[in-house]
């Protein structure tokens, strides 16, 4: 089963989001501690898309897939902004980057699913695709 | 409506906030920090958060709390946590935070922790 959904680049976007994703896999019958663990990890990237992506472009939308596969349960996020290199990211957690307000989302989508990558779009933008397994 | 409630309580001279909703991304960050800088302006310095009724909180909230920490330190005060959530204290171990906040579960501890 998959559902997708074009959302706009607003911040209101990312309860949107996850509103959806809770009722998708609900649906497809994952349990309230699964939709919960992943709640968080959908949340800061659709906020990421919105802000670092589209930076807040309303012309520009946020692409979210919702995939229940065998493996479990799938999401992309594409935004359409001028792409970044995720390896480039500080790392959070470094005692140098302790005290930044900003740079905790990656982190929070890794710690929460069990597979993260990041790719460039041929049409352009990123997409980050996520999994947590059954 | 908000997505958050921030009552202000007096103990001293340490000024508590109790927070009740979300501090998110949007409204709930820019509440807290709104709150925080009030505080600073009127002279007090000596801030304790209470978060027993935060139900949630993203990187954006974190980044706040963050941020909040640095302005009153910046201001030569203190800032420190009260009654963290089981998730809240999740996300401040991944994040390692719980190196850099002060966290207390009983708010007359917390209170006396400022003299």
């Amino acid at each position: 089963m998959i559902r997708e959904i074009q959302l706009p680049s607003r911040i209101e976007s990312v309860d949107q989001a996850a509103i959806e994703a809770d009722e998708f896999a609900k649906s497809c019958g994952f349990g309230d501690d699964f939709v919960s663990a992943i709640d968080l990890a959908i949340r800061e990237s659709v906020a990421n898309a919105v802000k670092h992506g589209n930076k807040f472009d309303e012309s520009k939308s946020v692409d979210v897939t919702f995939t229940d596969s065998d493996e479990g349960f799938e999401v992309t996020v594409r935004d359409h902004g001028a792409g970044f290199d995720v390896d480039e990211i500080p790392d959070p957690t470094n005692p140098e980057n302790l005290l930044k307000a900003n740079g905790r989302g990656i982190l929070f989508m890794n710690s929460f699913m069990d597979e993260v990558s990041w790719s460039n779009h041929s049409g352009g933008g990123m997409v980050v695709k996520m999994i947590k397994k059954r | 409506m908000s997505d958050i409630t921030i009552t202000e309580r007096q103990a001293g001279d340490v000024t508590i906030l109790d927070l009740d909703g979300k501090v998110t991304i949007g409204e709930g960050s820019v509440a807290l920090r709104t709150a925080i800088r009030r505080l600073l302006g009127e002279g007090k310095n000596k801030i304790l958060l209470n978060l027993a009724g935060v139900g949630y909180i993203d990187s954006s909230g974190i980044g706040e709390l963050v941020s909040s920490f640095t302005a009153v330190k910046k201001e030569g005060g203190t800032l420190k946590l009260l009654k963290l959530t089981q998730k809240i204290q999740d996300l401040l171990a991944i994040t390692k935070l719980l190196t850099v906040f002060d966290v207390f579960d009983e708010e007359s501890e917390a209170l006396s922790s400022y003299n």
